[in-house]
């Protein structure tokens, strides 16, 4: 693997393998500081972001080498009209792997072609976010201690949610797993989750509107934001926006070790009560997110320790 | 109807009946100075009905876009009067050029020196999708 591009490149061996480094990372980390010395990460982000970029910074300080980048396109030559294959051809001649996110679909696809360094998707519009389809993995694992048999509920806007459509279809491939589709009409999963990938491998799957009907059975609740600028009706929007608002009153029904996730930012979905709730791991994915990049950080850049 | 032989040239034969036109279009067959005959609802045993195209020279053709248009399509080249080959053709895995990605956020959009390329989802369905944003493609037809 010489990019990460989209979570599917990845087979189940290799996020494996993956997961173990980061959990000795998690053990170790003292074995890890020095590991990337004199290696330089180039995260260049011509939209904003908040976690991930941080996120990424921080694998890579923690791994004892150095970032350089920028954290918009109008700090870059992007605004003076330079197309994104000069300029990770320009970057990759001062780096050693860029981590990049971009509002065009594709763009960090074109990077790979110039670059001549790795590179990794960290957003591409609403298309690919790999990285945080290996914090949710990491975090269920960890939670779990594996990925099979789990009955995986994903709630609210499950239609435009790209780390949504990146989680089935990495779930997908772990036996006994199914899924619980939580979502408004409006916003159910795309037709070909369903027919290209759900129905002709014979996963389990069901399509609801309540999420407190379907509760009892989930091992892991995946909460995304319902986003009002999805619906063409006021009236939908403001019958449907409380609907998903998990409160601990909601998790009564809920299995004692259900795992609660959310890929952030939240806006109301989660009530702040619920953050004391053990069963509450959306900031832990925060964490398991930058042990995750840093694992890549090491497999892209072939650094053995 | 008789259709007089060609010495040297390419049969399209098999072509989905009433498609001889937009193959004909997107083949740029109307920039050619030789005879172009085409044969439009022609019987055939496969198919009940089909299209022909007969060029009298041989040319290069884009077997890529043939295939993606009509994947049915037997490709006969004529010299001194005999066939010299025939070509069964099939859906390519790729297609760059052919169509456009029409998803406005997708990075064709903006970059305009990028080639538009989709590959080959799923063969029966003759799905195919950007390899950038995954965008399915129209289908030549719609």
């Amino acid at each position: 693997m010489k990019n990460l591009i989209d979570i599917m490149q990845m087979s189940t061996e290799e996020l494996q393998e993956l997961i173990n480094r980061a959990l000795d990372i998690i053990d170790n980390p003292a074995k890890y500081a020095q590991a990337c010395r004199g290696k330089k990460l180039a995260t260049l982000f011509f939209e904003p972001s908040t976690r991930t970029r941080l996120s990424f910074e921080a694998a890579m300080y923690e791994l004892g080498g150095n970032v350089i980048g920028f954290s918009e396109a109008k700090s870059s030559s992007a605004a003076k009209g330079e197309s994104v294959a000069d300029t990770v051809r320009t970057v990759g001649c001062y780096a050693d792997i860029i981590a990049m996110r971009h509002p065009k679909e594709g763009a960090p696809l074109v990077a790979t072609r110039t670059a001549g360094v790795p590179v990794v998707n960290a957003g591409d519009g609403g298309h690919n976010h790999p990285t945080q389809t290996l914090a949710d993995l990491l975090t269920i694992y960890r939670e779990k201690g594996t990925f099979e048999n789990l009955t995986v509920g994903l709630c609210g806007d499950l239609k435009f949610g790209r780390t949504v459509h990146s989680l089935i279809s990495a779930m997908s491939r772990y036996p006994g797993v199914r899924f619980v589709l939580i979502s408004p009409e409006e916003l159910r999963v795309p037709r070909y989750l369903i027919t290209d990938l759900l129905e002709p491998n014979g996963i389990p799957y069901e399509e609801v509107t309540d999420l407190e009907a379907a509760m009892p059975q989930l091992d892991i609740l995946y909460m995304t934001r319902v986003q009002r600028e999805r619906f063409f009706n006021e009236a939908d929007y403001l019958r449907l926006k409380d609907t998903y608002i998990l409160t601990p009153e909601k998790l009564r029904t809920a299995k004692q070790d259900l795992a609660i996730l959310h890929p952030l930012p939240r806006v109301n979905e989660i009530s702040v009560a619920v953050d004391d709730d053990p069963r509450a791991c959306y900031f832990k994915q925060v964490l398991n997110g930058k042990y995750m990049r840093m694992a890549l950080i090491l497999k892209l850049l072939e650094v053995n320790v | 109807m008789i259709i007089g032989q060609i010495k040297d040239g390419i049969v399209l034969d098999h072509i989905t009946a009433g498609h001889c036109m937009e193959i004909y279009n997107i083949l740029g067959l109307d920039k050619l100075d030789c005879t172009v005959a085409m044969i439009k609802n022609a019987d055939s045993v496969k198919k009940g009905k089909k299209d022909i195209i007969k060029i009298g020279q041989v040319i290069d053709l884009d077997f890529d876009v043939l295939g993606y248009i009509d994947p049915g399509i037997t490709v006969n080249i004529i010299q001194d009067g005999k066939l010299a080959k025939r070509q069964h053709l099939s859906l390519p895995e790729r297609v760059v050029d052919i169509i456009h990605c029409k998803n406005p956020r997708c990075i064709t959009s903006t970059e305009q020196e990028l080639h538009h390329e989709f590959r080959l989802a799923d063969r029966q369905k003759k799905l195919y999708r950007c390899i950038y944003c995954e965008t399915e493609a129209p289908k030549v037809s719609e």
